[in-house]
């Protein structure tokens, strides 16, 4: 017999996940929450077993709320479909669930540019530095270069420096005074300048050198890290050694559940590619809600007032304008930072002909540029389906937003929501078994 | 702006046809509303194949199509990953056995290569055991799709064809019946023929000349696995009942496993029909029977991981034959449409006819049972 549908499904157990789970239960819902990781908060709140994160406090207070909530830890979503009643989730490793509506709360993941060098072992994403360093509070390296845009650069040099690695330089591509550009939008959510304050003074007890206006354009070394490049805004270069180098071009968003229901996506400032959601975090598709990153890149607060905003709105709660408030409060914030913190635009220029774009097939930058000047390839689908990137492991993950960029460009444009979408959309979201699939 | 030939369409068969007429010496123009390849040519297999089609018409097209990859084209074979690895047919029943061995003696017939096999395991050591028999098809080839129609296109750009994408026909220039040309959203290209080439849209391209051509989207999904090592399936693997699936009518989803392994090292997993329009969603029920399907012809790939699937419309006809040649009802106009799951591999084929009838030289295959206007001659 079929069990009867729960109320909502929440989907992912970061920030906007867990608000989402304990304001539904707070009104009565019947709420499954649903996550890949064995322990709930997402990257944000990702910890050692027993450990303690930041604001921990905040964890704690939603995580004593979770108590009538179904819970599914260490499980993929790799398919969802609408049906007569609602939706049903399949799962890696579990039966499926089925729910009236949903919340999806996917978070996202670094997002990356192939410059030389990058595939070099030693460099690493700026996220997965700071997930190592949370989990198992070590990093692999002595010495680090932190570069990239936006102010996640920070945190992690900080994190690196209390784990003993020396921080040899924090390269920001962008004019930092840049995040007040926007003063109304940076205004809005001033704890979050504070906190980029705290960073900084500890950056300057430690001595960290903090360039900006510099980028990267190159790792170099013989087999592994030895050497970054670093080029500033008035073209002098220099070398620094660093047998780590931690990368940060900011995150983008998972947009595979999304996508597989018809919710409607947009560019966002930052150039990534984004759900479309109204004040209320509901998306275009009739009972998909969508909360946090896959909204647009805005920090944890902001997921957090987004998940418990969808959970509010979904069960019809009257309550909801102080954190309606809130939320466009941090989406101006978060617009603003997004929009001083640009990918450099120049960056494509750094490649060169061997320069890997997409390693789990190997095709390096050479092989788009002929898919688009020898064969007519005018988008990034027609990159992807003639060069292969994208087609590997990751499903595009890696290099999806980084080929889109270099299609369009090499084709004398900026990138379109188009040639974003041909690496978002994924059927199943995840690598899943042939007989998980023969069995669904 | 003028052209002895305009071809709407940048899919295999409009890039083959290209090829194939500017070989001949006509100058030729293709429109595509899209990107190359955007439509059904990018969401197949890449398959050229003998051994699914009965005696008839598209047999005779496809010998036809097979011979002109190879020999007219077997230069550039190298550029879109050509492979003859032949085709083996499984039938798991006794009945199933003796059907495939009268189609098998049929196709013998028609000067199709094809032996029996008593244990297909030999063939692929990979199987499951206790097949009742099989058949081998050592003309059956594969290419990879998008690389072919790029690749086409480029030699036919080589030989002075005009490539415009991004460039929708919105009508057909006139004079009487005759048409001269096609109008674009960027500008009228005036033209001696129009050859519509536009797939599963086929059927809206005729109707801004007026005429019907009855091109329906026949939807299929194929499975990706994670990449394999060399050798995990070697042939294209079908099981007998897909032959019968490829001719029948039925709008309801039809399943029959479809197996085979790339030059990437992924497997790739048909094949399902279904008649549902142009919709786009995910049908679990069909990747669920594919899943299975495949896992129980190859018990390898149980715990294989399936890292992504497509979706695509197949261009069919109603009499699933494709529809090649000059239309009576709007002189000028010309069709190579309709080819359903056999466009890549029917496209060479199709190329080098078109080529021979717009420019007189002799037919190397009898156009009739492709004509435009015989579904009006059945009403």
């Amino acid at each position: 017999m079929t069990p009867e549908p729960h109320d909502v499904a929440v989907v992912g157990a970061g920030p906007a996940g867990l608000g989402a789970a304990a304001e539904a239960a707070g009104a009565g819902l019947d709420v499954v929450l649903i996550d890949a990781g064995q322990r709930p908060g997402g990257q944000y709140w990702r910890h050692a077993e027993g450990g303690r994160g930041q604001h921990w406090k905040a964890y704690e207070g939603l995580s004593r709320r979770l108590g009538q909530v179904r819970r599914i830890p260490g499980t993929q979503v790799w398919l969802i479909t609408r049906d007569q009643e609602g939706f049903t989730l399949r799962l890696t490793g579990h039966d499926p669930v089925t729910a009236r509506a949903v919340i999806l709360c996917p978070g996202g993941y670094d997002r990356q540019l192939p410059i030389p060098g990058w595939d070099l072992p030693g460099v690493m994403a700026a996220g997965g530095v700071q997930a190592l360093l949370k989990e198992h509070g070590t990093a692999p390296g002595r010495r680090a270069v932190v570069a990239g845009t936006g102010p996640f650069l920070l945190p992690v040099a900080v994190a690196l420096a209390r784990a003993g690695v020396a921080v040899a330089a924090v390269a920001e591509a962008n004019p930092v005074t840049g995040w007040l550009r926007d003063p109304f939008g940076a205004l809005a959510a001033p704890s979050k300048s504070v906190e980029a304050v705290r960073y900084a003074a500890a950056m300057t007890a430690r001595r960290v050198l903090y360039r900006t206006r510099t980028v990267i354009t190159e790792i170099v070394g013989d087999g592994r890290a030895e050497a970054v490049r670093l080029r500033r805004a008035d073209g002098t270069q220099e070398e620094i050694a660093a047998d780590l180098v931690a990368l940060g071009w900011g995150f983008t968003p998972s947009l595979e559940l999304p996508i597989m229901l018809g919710a409607e996506t947009r560019l966002d400032e930052d150039g990534s590619l984004v759900a479309v959601v109204d004040g209320s975090q509901r998306s275009t598709a009739d009972g998909v809600y969508i909360a946090g990153e896959a909204t647009g890149v805005g920090g944890a607060a902001l997921a957090l007032a987004e998940g418990r905003l969808a959970a509010l709105t979904l069960a019809g709660s009257g309550k909801t304008a102080r954190l309606r408030r809130a939320v466009r409060r941090g989406r101006r914030f978060a617009a603003a930072m997004r929009r001083a913190c640009p990918v450099p635009a120049e960056w494509t220029a750094w490649l060169t002909e061997s320069t890997v774009v997409c390693r789990c097939e190997e095709v390096p930058y050479g092989e788009l540029r002929r898919a688009c000047h020898d064969l007519g390839a005018d988008d990034a689908r027609a990159v992807k389906m003639l060069a292969r990137p994208g087609m590997g492991w990751c499903q595009g993950r890696m290099c999806g937003f980084a080929t889109a960029a270099i299609a369009a460009r090499l084709n004398g444009r900026v990138a379109t929501a188009d040639d974003l979408r041909a690496f978002a959309a994924r059927v199943p979201a995840f690598p899943v078994a042939l007989e998980d699939l023969a069995e669904n | 702006m003028s052209a002895d030939l305009v071809v709407v369409g940048a899919g295999v068969v409009g890039a083959a046809c290209a090829y194939f007429a500017t070989s001949a010496g006509l100058r030729v123009t293709v429109v595509e509303r899209g990107g190359i390849a955007a439509g059904t040519s990018s969401a197949g297999e890449g398959n050229l194949l003998v051994s699914d089609k009965e005696p008839g018409p598209e047999l005779d097209l496809a010998l036809l199509s097979l011979r002109a990859w190879r020999e007219d084209l077997g230069d550039h074979g190298g550029l879109w990953e050509y492979e003859q690895k032949g085709g083996l047919v499984v039938a798991s029943s006794p009945e199933g056995a003796a059907a495939l061995r009268s189609l098998a003696a049929a196709q013998r017939a028609c000067g199709v290569e094809v032996a029996e096999v008593a244990d297909p395991v030999d063939y692929e050591p990979n199987l499951a055991p206790g097949l009742a028999a099989g058949a081998h098809y050592p003309q059956d080839a594969q290419v990879q799709p998008m690389l072919a129609a790029a690749h086409l296109l480029r030699l036919a750009r080589e030989r002075g064809a005009e490539i415009r994408l991004r460039t929708e026909v919105t009508g057909f220039l006139r004079d009487g019946d005759q048409v001269t040309g096609v109008r674009t959203a960027h500008a009228d290209i005036s033209a001696g023929a129009v050859l519509n080439a536009a797939g599963t849209w086929a059927g809206e391209v005729a109707a801004l000349a007026e005429v019907t051509v009855p091109v329906l989207p026949r939807r299929g999904f194929v499975l990706v696995t994670q990449p394999m090592p060399v050798g995990t399936i070697r042939h294209k693997v079908y099981a007998a009942e897909y032959v019968g699936n490829v001719a029948s009518g039925d709008a309801e989803l039809q399943t029959s496993p479809v197996v085979e392994g790339t030059r990437s090292g992924t497997i790739l997993i048909g094949a399902t029909r279904e008649r549902v329009g142009f919709d786009r969603t995910v049908s679990p029920e069909a990747l669920r029977r594919l899943a299975g399907q495949a896992a129980a012809l190859f018990p390898v790939l149980r715990s294989v991981r399936v890292m992504r699937s497509y979706l695509g419309f197949r261009p069919y006809c109603p009499d699933h034959l494709p529809v090649i040649g000059p239309d009576p009802r709007a002189p000028g106009l010309w069709h190579a449409c309709g080819h359903e799951g056999a466009g890549v591999g029917l496209s060479a084929g199709t190329g080098l006819l078109l080529a021979q009838a717009l420019t007189g030289a002799p037919a190397a295959l009898d156009l009739a049972p492709f004509a435009p206007a015989r579904f009006e001659a059945a009403a």
